[in-house]
């Protein structure tokens, strides 16, 4: 029961500190819009299959809201289901590369010495790798047909600029007195690392997990678009990637059909981004307790 | 209402009339949690030439009441109900009324603040003479020369070098020489007034020494009308004629310096002075005020010290009191004033001298 | 009966080559079980630095920290576990030695869980009200559950000393404890201090620029001044504060602003011949107060340190010039 209220105290400070920013509070509700739309939406609207010869490349109208493909088939009905992918590969991309950033980048903050230089050497080694033909190079190798594994494999490639963030975050919060004072009561490493820092790089984390989204929609849209992943379902990225390959950029008519799916990711990230906003102030220790 | 009436108390022992009158001057704060009162009610008259020390811990208002004397608060506070009159020779304007320009001007010429300085009264990429040559043209002033000479002048009266200072970064200097270049500064289109808000809290103690002497002649040599603010005690006792306690946004006590150190009569001085010890004074018995200074949003009822107050009575907790004449030239805003005194009468506050020597020197000869 | 802590020639120096800079330089004493030490010094002087050694935050570059008769450095890792919770230490800032992400809950109990100082777990909050209570922060219901920001400085500073004792310290080194507390408070927070070195049998450095504040908490205890990183005296702090032999400590003594206009304007003046501290990056030789010190004899002061000498009235002087001087504060 305990939990359970306080769960409920956590998620309605959470929420009035997001109102206080009212464009990241606008930014978190179009992404929950979107996170419903594409999460619950393909259970109440079944995916549209049936060639339709007689409606192909309709401009939106009310009874197909973003208009019709090549085949005729609804847009909407395709962007509704295709989301949830993407949404899918970016999150478990983004948790992989925060999780790997936030623990090695404190790691290597706290314990400082030879350990600091590997892990620094080897992140700076990384970070001057050409990120996207690495990929593109990669995804030739490796066959990558299961969406989780793509997202493990974003996250493996996406953490290193994140880390050496999170590592100068530690690094200046490790002189705070209060780190000194944990050592002094020899309250160990982890306690130290994920009581005392992690804690208050809060805000810092969420806010760098979101922008990992956002890098990892991108990323794998371009797989996708270049066909450098041969994922099967439908999903804007693919969409986009069979409108191009169709030639969608050179009819008119074939606008709302390539401009869709480009929107939809837009729009995605740009809520998400905004959102950061209204997550700054929700997990800032200080204002949490004032409200 | 009170605002309306300019009916400014001038001293009759004065010589002329005061340069800076402030009357019932209120400042507030629009806040989430509701309205910050900082400054309730402030009315006092800066005589010409004194020096007057405000005291009082964080909270109390006095920083925030030198702010709004050169109108250097933030944007959310408002200054009203009051009336801030400043005069000088046969001049009169009312601060409040002053356009932003007029305002800079007054800030330079009339009524300068000089703040803690720390590095960021400075602007770091600008060496001093650049930023003194800015202030200069701001103000009309553009014969190279003659700023260059007024300069150099100020920074011998404040002891720098100026072959050192002039073309030296803020970052380069030390916390002492920041100080004192901020007090030449300060000086640089001769205002009447000087505003000093901690001019010597971070310093080092022998640093905090050479601006408490500078200080001094700035006031006696000079002739210089300062407000000191400090949450130290030591800069009343030893710069100030004059001394108002502040708690929590109201003056409480104002009287001349012996009188606050010596003879005051608001339990809240006696406390702060009960609190501090001295060097070289007696080994003394120190006690704390208890509680902490209260909640500015939510201030309690009746005598705003009443909760921390050992002097306090029924009255106290339903009557805010006005100060009232305790003595020649002194006011306190005390229901229980004369308990005050009397408490005085067991217990003096002259902590006399340590007796210096005694013991040493009676060994020194044994051996 | 060993001292609690002594220092051996503690130094410490930052940076390399060129850019080296001494903190502290040689610098010995040593502190017996119930003392009160201060020690005093402007900025720079190295007090903290040498704070930060003793309560073993630091590593020195030369010389050793005795605790209880035993170099630290040589301690095995179990025992300088055990020396590492017998010293504690209080910094300066409430503000920020208090993590403002957890509950004073959290931070009172969790040295209590982690070293087994409760037999329960659920006797952890009782432990904690009980500590609260002994710093004086009554009703301790009332404030357990509150964060740091919650608090006033004065009340802060209680906490962080109450988290000091949940691992029952010996010795407890307090860097400027009370120097960002409002004067009203602070007596009452070195009352306290002062009644846990009874209670607890706690030995007390108290490390503060503030030689009034010294005066007044180490009373019948003993001050040792520092000045770039070397100890300049030391004494009891009667004998130092009524009867001061280096000519830096006189300046310090005569420089500190009084609370109390007739003392502040009988204040013996001394003049310095030089006004600014000198940079530890270029130390002058010999005695390094000797650019500025009134009593300069050249040829002997600019040429080697003068080492510390016991003086017949207690304690120790490094000025073989002043060291049988006496002068008065007050004219």
């Amino acid at each position: 029961m305990g939990v359970i209220r306080g769960f409920f105290r956590w998620l309605s400070t959470t929420l009035k500190l997001m109102t206080y920013n009212k464009a990241g509070f606008i930014g978190f509700l179009a992404t929950c819009s979107i996170l419903i739309v594409c999460l619950i939406g393909p259970f109440f609207i079944p995916l549209d299959t049936t060639t339709k010869i007689d409606q192909i490349y309709q401009p939106p109208s009310a009874e197909h809201w973003f208009g019709t493909d090549h085949q005729g088939r609804d847009i909407f009905s395709q962007i509704v289901h295709g989301g949830k992918d993407v949404i899918y590969v970016a999150v478990v991309a983004a948790f992989l590369s925060t999780a790997i950033a936030v623990t090695f980048g404190t790691m290597s903050a706290f314990a400082g010495g030879k350990i600091d230089g590997a892990i620094m050497g080897f992140t700076d080694i990384f970070l001057t790798i050409p990120q996207f033909p690495l990929l593109a190079v990669l995804a030739a190798f490796i066959t990558l047909d299961n969406l989780t594994y793509l997202g493990i494999f974003l996250g493996l490639l996406g953490w290193a600029a994140l880390l050496r963030a999170v590592r100068a975050q530690a690094l200046s919060l490790k002189e705070r007195d209060f780190v000194e004072a944990a050592r002094a009561l020899d309250l160990g490493t982890l306690h130290i690392v994920f009581r005392e820092l992690v804690p208050n790089m809060m805000t810092y984390i969420v806010i760098s997990f979101t922008l990992a989204l956002t890098a990892a929609v991108y990323t794998q849209v371009g797989l996708v678009l270049l066909g450098l992943v041969p994922v099967s379902s439908s999903n804007w990225g693919v969409m986009i990637s069979m409108a191009w390959t169709q030639g969608a950029i050179f009819f008119r008519d074939a606008m709302w059909r390539i401009m869709m799916p480009i929107l939809a990711i837009a729009l995605f990230q740009l809520s998400v981004i905004t959102m950061t906003r209204s997550l700054e102030l929700a997990f800032n220790p200080r204002l949490r307790t004032m409200v | 209402m009170a605002q309306n009436q300019l009916d400014w108390r001038t001293e009759d022992n004065s010589t002329g009339k005061p340069p800076l009158s402030l009357d019932n001057v209120h400042v507030g704060y629009a806040t989430r949690r509701g309205k910050v009162q900082a400054v309730r009610g402030v009315t006092v008259d800066l005589r010409a030439g004194e020096s007057l020390a405000l005291i009082g811990e964080s909270g109390s208002g006095k920083s925030t009441l030198g702010l709004a004397i050169v109108r250097l608060l933030p944007e959310t506070a408002q200054v009203s109900p009051g009336v801030i009159i400043y005069r000088r020779d046969e001049r009169e304007v009312d601060v409040l009324k002053l356009t932003p320009n007029e305002m800079r001007e007054f800030r330079w010429s009339d009524c300068a603040m000089v703040f803690q300085a720390a590095l960021n009264a400075f602007n770091p990429v600008l060496t001093v003479w650049n930023q003194t040559f800015d202030t200069a043209k701001a103000h009309g002033w553009h014969d190279k020369r003659a700023v260059l000479a007024r300069l150099v002048e100020l920074l011998q009266f404040v002891q720098l070098d100026p072959k050192r200072v002039i073309d030296a970064y803020p970052h380069e200097l030390s916390g002492g020489m920041r100080q004192r270049v901020l007090l030449a500064l300060s000086l640089l289109l001769n205002p009447q007034v000087l505003i000093l808000d901690e001019p010597t809290t971070a310093l080092d103690i022998i640093t905090q020494r050479t601006i408490i002497k500078l200080l001094r002649q700035l006031k006696e040599d000079q002739h210089f009308t300062m407000i000191f603010i400090s949450h130290d005690l030591a800069i009343a006792a030893e710069l100030a004629d004059r001394v108002a306690t502040m708690y929590a946004g109201r003056i409480v006590e104002l009287g001349t310096s012996d009188d606050i150190f010596y003879r005051p009569r608001h339990p809240y001085t006696l406390g702060l002075i009960r609190a501090v010890p001295t060097v070289s004074g007696g080994f003394e018995q120190l006690f704390s005020i208890p509680g902490s200074p209260p909640d500015l949003i939510n201030l309690p009822s009746g005598c705003k010290f009443h909760e921390r107050c050992s002097f306090a009575t029924d009255r106290c907790i339903q009557e805010e009191p006005e100060l009232e004449t305790v003595g020649l030239n002194h006011t306190a805003a005390c229901w229980n004033w004369r308990a005050v005194e009397e408490e005085l009468k067991l217990n003096p506050l002259h902590r006399g001298a340590l007796n210096v020597l005694d013991p040493s020197i009676i060994l020194a000869e044994a051996a | 009966m060993a001292p609690i802590i002594e220092l051996r020639n503690l130094t410490k120096r930052f940076g390399k080559g060129k850019e080296t800079v001494t903190a502290v330089d040689a610098v010995s004493f040593a502190i017996e079980p119930g003392e009160t030490v201060c020690l005093v010094g402007e900025s720079g002087c190295g007090k903290s630095t040498t704070g930060r050694m003793v309560a073993g935050l630091l590593d020195p570059t030369a010389g050793e920290v005795l605790f209880e008769g035993k170099s630290i450095s040589k301690l095995d890792s179990t025992a300088f576990r055990r020396y590492r919770q017998s010293v504690q230490i209080i910094h300066q800032d409430p503000y920020s030695s208090l993590n403002p992400t957890q509950t004073i809950r959290e931070i009172i109990t969790a040295p209590l869980l982690r070293h087994n100082k409760v037999k329960k777990r659920g006797d952890a909050e009782g432990r904690a009200l009980a500590l609260l209570e002994v710093v004086d922060l009554t009703p301790a219901r009332d404030i357990i559950d509150k964060y740091p920001h919650q608090l006033s400085g004065g009340q802060r500073q209680r906490v962080a000393v109450a988290r000091a004792l949940t691992v029952d310290p010996k010795f407890i080194v307090a860097d400027e404890a009370v120097s960002m507390v409002d004067v009203s408070i602070r007596v009452s927070i070195l009352t306290m201090l002062a009644r846990l070195k009874q209670e607890f049998d706690v030995t007390f450095l108290f490390i503060t620029h503030d030689l009034a504040l010294a005066k007044y908490f180490a009373w019948e205890g003993r001050i040792t001044v520092m000045y770039l990183g070397r100890v300049v005296e030391d004494g009891p702090t009667q004998r130092l504060i009524t009867d001061a032999r280096h000519p830096y400590t006189q300046a310090l003594l005569s420089a500190v602003p009084e609370a109390d206009p007739e003392l502040a304007h009988h204040k013996r003046q001394i003049e310095l011949r030089g006004a600014e501290i000198p940079s530890l990056l270029a130390l002058p030789p010999g005695c390094t107060f000797h650019p500025r010190c009134p009593y300069f004899v050249p040829g002997q002061c600019d040429v080697a340190a003068p080492p510390l000498e016991p003086v017949a009235e207690g304690g120790r002087v490094a000025c073989p010039v002043r060291k049988l001087e006496h002068i008065s504060l007050l004219v």
